[in-house]
């Protein structure tokens, strides 16, 4: 079943027509009205007549995280401030913020592709939609909250945190689907365990929406288990409007990028090439049909690549792979390229250990790596504990070609964010 | 089977772990009789015998720690020169390994605390030897 079929099952001929149309209005658009993108499309010696193909998406300049810090507050508009009814900040966690204005219509059409997102992984009206992310300047529940009301949904704004509450909230209303971090979704069921809450047998959930953060094949599966539901990654940044931009089918093969609304390109992090379809590098978009804020090539810095072929949903949108790191997450150690998304993956692949790690760098290049112990992995023995300490640094070593050192923590020792997790300590002084 | 529990308690290897979890024993009122930890760089882990060891363990959790039980046995054997190795002699001999170990005198009765993984075999052997194998209530009443 589909939201929208028609754009939903488009022909792949017909679509990029109307790619080409929506993005030779944007370019015009910001041409006219954004100083910033007059400016830059001089620089590069580009005018919204030279874009008479979609190969010239590659002539035009990129847009960067920089950028939008530069243009802050409201640089970047393309409408007058009277046309715009909402402001999200992004989650940016160092200087400025950045600024995302959106109009009604922006506001408009990101919700409903959440509700193509919604449909598409089998949510139907009737449905109780409990939204566990963060309200506010972070577009992540609001967008979500937006799309579930036009979908029909029962909307819970229950928010992030406070596990007592989101229990109740679920029993009282039986709440079927739930939109939450991986991080929280992990520590949920592990608040679930301890207070004795079966999830199949207490409660109604069938679904999760789980985003915001990168996270692993071995994650998924671990929520699954663990709340016996069906879990589907959600794909989106602030830039973009939110969620709703990628967003996993029933078949779970990568996440279906709404084409006509966003034009993507996987570009090599370093010198800006297009790369061909396949390929991993960093995930490019240009916004299609933004009144409020448009987008030349932004740079994501979220590391992924197109998945070739089509998908037996039916849908012509192409699919991208899981976010495997993002470019500036990228740790370098002792001259090693590696994402933290590699150690997650070892970590979550080894029942004896919890949910939760952090990534400390410390002194002179050194790692080391705090995992919390699964509950039933403690047998009183210091020899099991050795030998699986041992299990891991190996295991590590192997993947990421560094070897770090492995701290066994209780579990529920270590922080639990509500927001974004936070993974990755850096204290070198180098 | 006359084998003892020991409340086996896991924890970080900094400073405030062992009075955190002995702050908990001491607000449950139980009594500790014996205890040691082990050290293993980052880690280590807690072993007691206490008066009261469902409790013990219940609080524990309750405070959010790793908790598990253990089983040992206690075994009173003649405190003079020469009984250890007797006792480790006789073990060798069926080739019984043995995991963990400690002894004390109380009352002028000698204890050895044994970890192994082959628990009937070792009390099998002890007592053939016509060394007593404490029960739990037992070693709690020296």
């Amino acid at each position: 079943m589909f939201w929208d079929p028609d754009y939903e099952t488009i022909d792949r001929s017909e679509l990029e027509r109307i790619q080409l149309e929506r993005l030779q209005q944007t370019v015009r658009r910001v041409a006219t009205r954004v100083p910033f993108y007059k400016q830059k499309l001089a620089e590069a010696g580009v005018t919204p007549d030279d874009i008479r193909s979609l190969n010239d998406l590659r002539r035009l300049p990129f847009t960067t995280n920089a950028d939008l810090r530069d243009n802050y507050p409201n640089g970047l508009l393309a409408v007058d401030l009277d046309n715009v009814v909402r402001l999200h900040t992004s989650s940016g966690t160092t200087g400025k913020p950045k600024a995302i204005f959106f109009s009604a219509g922006d506001i408009n059409r990101a919700a409903d592709l959440i509700a193509r997102c919604f449909i598409m992984t089998g949510v139907r009206k009737g449905d109780v939609f409990q939204n566990m992310m963060t309200y506010g300047l972070f577009t992540g529940a609001l967008v979500m909250h937006y799309g579930a009301e036009k979908v029909g949904c029962l909307v819970i704004p229950a928010g992030p945190g406070n596990s007592e509450r989101q229990l109740l909230l679920m029993r009282d209303f039986r709440t079927t689907v739930i939109h939450l971090t991986p991080s929280y979704a992990l520590y949920f069921a592990g608040f679930l365990g301890k207070n004795g809450v079966d999830p199949k047998r207490d409660l109604a959930l069938r679904r999760a929406f789980v985003g915001a953060e990168p996270h692993t094949e071995e994650t998924r599966r671990k929520i699954q288990e663990s709340l016996g539901i069906e879990v589907y990654n959600s794909y989106g940044l602030s830039e973009m409007n939110g969620p709703g931009v990628a967003f996993e089918c029933i078949h779970k093969t990568g996440m279906h990028l709404w084409e006509d609304h966003y034009l993507m390109e996987i570009v090599d992090p370093q010198t800006g090439e297009p790369l061909p379809e396949g390929a991993t590098g960093e995930l490019v978009l240009t916004t299609l049909t933004r009144e409020a804020m448009p987008l030349l090539r932004y740079r994501t810095r979220d590391v992924t690549s197109v998945i070739p072929g089509k998908c037996p949903c039916g849908r012509t949108h192409r699919r991208i792979n899981r976010i495997t790191g993002r470019t500036d997450d990228m740790l370098i150690v002792r001259g090693v390229n590696i994402y933290p998304q590699q150690i997650e993956r070892v970590l979550m692949s080894m029942p004896s250990l919890g949910h939760n790690y952090l990534i400390t760098l410390s002194g002179l290049d050194e790692m080391t790596v705090k995992v919390e112990l699964a509950e039933t992995a403690f047998d009183g023995s210091v020899e099991h504990l050795v030998q699986l300490q041992n299990q891991i640094v190996e295991k590590l070593r192997a993947e990421i070609l560094v070897k770090p050192k492995v701290e066994l923590v209780q579990s529920g020792t270590l922080p639990v964010s509500e927001g974004k997790a936070k993974r990755v300590v850096d204290q070198r002084v180098l | 089977m006359n084998a003892i529990r020991l409340v086996a308690v896991f924890a970080e290897n900094k400073p405030g772990q062992t009075a955190r979890v002995t702050r908990i024993l001491a607000d449950a009122r139980v009594n500790i009789r014996w205890t040691t930890i082990a050290n293993s760089g980052s880690f280590g882990v807690l072993k007691f015998l206490v008066d009261n060891c469902d409790l013990a363990c219940q609080r524990l959790r309750e405070k959010g720690l790793m908790v598990s039980t253990l089983r040992a046995l206690a075994v009173e054997v003649p405190d003079i020169p020469g009984t250890l190795n007797a006792v480790a002699e006789s073990l060798a001999a069926e080739q019984i390994n043995l995991d963990n170990t400690s002894g004390f005198v109380a009352n002028n009765k000698a204890i050895l605390i044994i970890e192994t993984h082959d628990l009937e075999r070792a009390k099998a052997v002890l007592e053939q030897k016509g060394w007593r194998v404490l029960s739990e209530p037992e070693l709690l009443n020296i």
